[in-house]
């Protein structure tokens, strides 16, 4: 496959991990490990009355050897996301920081006007911002445009498996947007999902439900590995183009018992 | 004079600092990451950071996420 590159950082890996919602940490090392991603999503959260420090979450995430993205998941205005990436940045210790502005309960759609803001101030405090966008091609350009060098366009609402709702969309912002890494992030819920995305010409896909909550996540994990790879690779190789009717692959001419 | 820390109600003597009020806390100084009314603290600042009768303390730490 062609060498890749997220914010000048060369990745082997187009699949981008969440760290949420396994059966337990070893599944999760497991399951990463399966995977082959080389970055993984972790999020914050509120202390908790009377708990202790993260269990040790992400010394062991970190033990992978992955470099970790963090999340502003649960921010609802531009003002909460940068102060959330200014902890994460701190905690973490990466400038690395996947921007979460949510505008609806229902959908967990993101808030364009919100985003967009915090992206402007995330990238002037020398954030590398991971915009988690919706598909919409001007939005993604005004984010191109407040210092973005990568966008994540979902694919369906997070969590809700339903795969590329809008390809039209997506295949626009790819035709629109040539020289821009883009990643379908959320939505995603079989392999098939994030082949289709590759196939689509996307640089990756980052999902965690659709591993996380599989029957058994390792073995998911692998197979989405094996399929971004194979449809990255006949992405590269050059799909043949559709054709509104039959088109004979054996070369005969005309009909065999007819002369 | 009275300061929210993660939502619970706190009394501190006037003119605490937000290291100050970690420490009387026990709580992780490393391990976490703070804000006041909604604004980030940055680790080296909290030993200036004077709290205010009805500030809102938040500390954060990491988690798993998508």
């Amino acid at each position: 496959m062609k060498p890749f590159e997220l914010a000048g950082v060369p990745l082997n890996s187009r699949f981008l991990i969440g760290s949420a919602g396994y059966p337990s940490p070893d599944v999760l090392a497991r399951a990463i490990e399966a995977s082959g991603a080389e970055v993984v999503t972790v999020g914050l959260r509120r202390q908790l009355a009377g708990a202790g420090n993260d269990n040790g979450f992400v010394a062991a995430v970190r033990a992978r050897g992955v470099r970790l993205l963090p999340n502003t998941a649960g921010c609802r205005s531009a003002r909460e996301a940068v102060a959330l990436a200014q902890m994460a940045r701190e905690l973490l210790d990466t400038h690395w920081i996947k921007l979460e502005v949510v505008g609806d309960e229902y959908t967990l759609q993101p808030d364009p006007v919100e985003l967009v803001e915090a992206a402007r101030t995330l990238v002037g405090l020398g954030f590398e911002v991971f915009p988690y966008c919706t598909d919409d091609l001007v939005t993604c350009q005004r984010l191109l445009d407040a210092g973005c060098r990568v966008l994540m366009p979902w694919g369906a609402p997070i969590g809700s498996g339903q795969g590329l709702v809008n390809p039209f969309a997506l295949r626009t912002l790819r035709a629109r947007l040539p020289g821009v890494p883009l990643i379908v992030d959320a939505g995603i819920g079989a392999p098939s999902h994030a082949a289709q995305a590759m196939e689509l010409g996307y640089d990756a896909v980052l999902l965690n439900s659709a591993v996380a909550q599989a029957a058994d996540p390792v073995a998911m994990a692998r197979a989405f590995r094996l399929a971004i790879e194979g449809a990255r690779l006949g992405y590269e190789a050059g799909l043949i183009a559709p054709q509104a009717m039959a088109v004979a692959s054996t070369p005969v001419t005309g009909r065999p018992f007819t002369l | 004079m009275r300061v929210t820390v993660n939502g619970e109600l706190h009394e501190l003597p006037e003119g605490s600092t937000l290291e100050a009020l970690l420490r009387a806390l026990e709580l992780p100084q490393d391990a976490q990451a703070t804000a006041v009314n909604g604004d980030f603290v940055p680790r080296a600042s909290r030993a200036v950071q004077a709290l205010s009768d009805g500030d809102a303390v938040t500390c954060f730490q990491p988690i798993v996420g998508g």
